[in-house]
């Protein structure tokens, strides 16, 4: 880094008080460029998956093993025209899928990837994950109004109603997270699961949130699932009960763009379960060196998880799904929160 | 003018603007839309004064929960412009009377000597290590902790109240109990019977 940084001394000079401004936006563009070239894979490994889990190929014929699918796909969608409906209200239905994608993409910047890798390092971080993520809705909400149709407005209404009870269990799991690192600040919650007895047993794996938090973790995780609208919480676009949702009267990039800004979403929901709960970027064992490579395979190991629901579970029932959000998983972190309160409180307390 | 001047006259721009056109707009789903943009602009003039957990909480509180629930209710109902435009002749001068009395009390309370600049200094340079969402915090919990546990026992009860208001029993509603259904045993749904085969 500070090699680079010496490498780079010219032009900062060169752009003076600009220097900041520039250097900010060369950091998004890194964070930015490979975030939306893993939401083209993982379309494609999505599908392979699924394919694979129900004995089909998968996508295969463009480029060499199908390699080139996600990138025709792309093309495709940015060629085609965007229909705008005669009744649609013009400049909200615009709004609607920018609002969708852009939070999902302004999440990422307090987002660590190793340590003091991070574009804003703020100490309210959490804080500022949950202001920002709690934003997305009002693009499912715009889109479906704005589009002036029945079934993108019963979708959007159905979507909406589901991000916002699921938001509440995700924010009290969080509480649990929260308490127990004493910090809001993401790259502090990591290094504080690197202490304790197990870590210095060497057995690092055990010292992570998920042990202690084991409920809060599984609660996460699925709200997760429900929060990004992935099957089997997908009622969004249950094509048995509504078309497809709040995007259906879109089309071309328009469309993409809600579809870049779920996929975006997912791996922002998996990389925050592998920060919160599964160590971050910390090595499992003891004698590993901590690096970048164990986040990316946390993240992608959770990611599996979503497309191996996906091929698994039926859809939930849309009262199911209230009943989940608001009678299982609200009480339970409610409840988890008093134990961890008292945990904490008590002399077994082991986070001094 | 400094940059923050410059970001701070921006932002109230559009705060202002987006205020304006909360009253001014004929559609009640742009209204509560431009709300919304109201607080996000009155979030980052907070962000400016350093109340990080402030701005962010009126985003998270105001924007990502309260207003998506207004925006539901304002959606759903179907207003019809044209006759709540009816009478608004006759009913002007009781408007107007009152939003003028609503006018000069904020006049007195705000020219009053509690809001001139002079009563309230900036806060100097802060030291390193100072937060101020754990000066909230201590405040919160220590000085106001009465006030504070007030107000949520009147949110509980409001809470509550809206629940049972709402609440009815309907005697021809069908519904399945999920405990039941999971609860469920092979013997409740299967019966087995033996049908000795028939002889010619």
């Amino acid at each position: 880094m500070d090699a680079l940084m010496s490498l780079l001394q010219p032009v900062q000079t060169m752009l003076g008080p600009l220097w900041p401004l520039v250097w900010t936006l060369v950091k998004i563009i890194l964070i930015l460029i490979p975030l939306m070239l893993s939401v083209a894979y993982l379309t494609f490994w999505e599908r392979k998956i699924i394919g694979w889990m129900q004995v089909r190929i998968g996508p295969n014929r463009v480029g060499p093993w199908g390699l080139l699918q996600p990138i025709a796909d792309g093309l495709k969608l940015l060629f085609k025209e965007i229909i705008v409906p005669t009744r649609a209200g013009t400049a909200l239905y615009i709004v609607g899928p920018i609002m969708a994608i852009a939070p999902s993409l302004a999440a990422w910047a307090v987002v660590p990837f190793s340590d003091g890798y991070v574009l804003a390092n703020v100490d309210a971080g959490v804080l500022y994950l949950l202001g920002i993520t709690s934003i997305g809705v009002y693009g499912v909400i715009i889109a479906g109004w704005a589009s002036n149709s029945k079934y993108s407005f019963l979708g959007a209404m159905r979507s909406a109603a589901q991000m916002v009870s699921y938001e509440i269990a995700m924010g009290f799991a969080l509480v649990c997270v929260l308490m127990i690192s004493a910090s809001l600040n993401l790259t502090e919650i990591v290094h504080g699961q690197n202490r304790g007895m197990f870590a210095a047993m060497g057995l690092k794996f055990l010292s992570w949130n998920w042990l202690p938090l084991l409920p809060m973790f599984l609660v996460f995780l699925i709200s997760g699932v429900a929060e990004t609208n992935r099957a089997p919480f997908d009622v969004v676009e249950g094509e048995s009960e509504i078309v497809a949702g709040h995007m259906v009267e879109y089309s071309g990039m328009a469309f993409a763009l809600f579809f870049l800004g779920e996929y975006a979403n997912m791996i922002l929901v998996s990389i925050l379960t592998s920060i919160f709960f599964l160590g971050g970027w910390l090595s499992p064992l003891g004698f590993l060196p901590d690096s970048f490579i164990w986040l990316a395979a946390k993240t992608s190991f959770i990611l599996f998880l979503f497309l191996w629901f996906r091929a698994t579970f039926p859809r939930y029932r849309y009262d199911q799904i209230m009943r989940l959000g608001w009678k299982v998983f609200v009480p339970l972190c409610m409840f988890w929160v008093l134990v961890v309160g008292i945990w904490m409180m008590s002399p077994l307390n082991i986070w001094k | 003018m400094d940059f923050k001047t410059a970001v701070f006259y921006f932002l109230s721009t559009i705060l202002v603007l987006a205020s304006l056109r909360v009253i001014t707009a004929r559609n009640p789903v742009h209204a509560a839309l431009f709300l919304v943009l109201a607080f996000f602009n009155a979030s980052g003039l907070w962000l400016l004064l350093h109340a990080e957990f402030l701005a962010i909480a009126l985003v998270m509180v105001y924007v990502g929960a309260v207003m998506v629930l207004f925006l539901f209710v304002v959606m759903m109902l179907d207003i019809d412009i044209e006759r709540l435009r009816q009478g608004f002749w006759s009913h002007l001068p009781l408007g107007a009377a009152i939003g003028l009395l609503m006018a000069g009390e904020m006049a007195v309370v705000l020219g009053g000597r509690y809001f001139w600049p002079e009563a309230m200094p900036a806060p100097g340079p802060t030291q390193p290590g100072y937060s101020n969402t754990k000066e909230l915090g201590r405040l919160l919990f220590t000085d106001y902790v009465y006030p504070f546990e007030l107000a949520s026992v009147i949110l509980l009860v409001a809470i509550i109240a809206a629940v049972l208001l709402t609440l009815r029993r309907r005697a021809d509603s069908k519904f399945l109990n999920p405990r039941q259904q999971i609860a469920v045993q092979r013997n409740d749904r299967i019966r087995m019977v033996t049908m000795p085969s028939e002889k010619e």
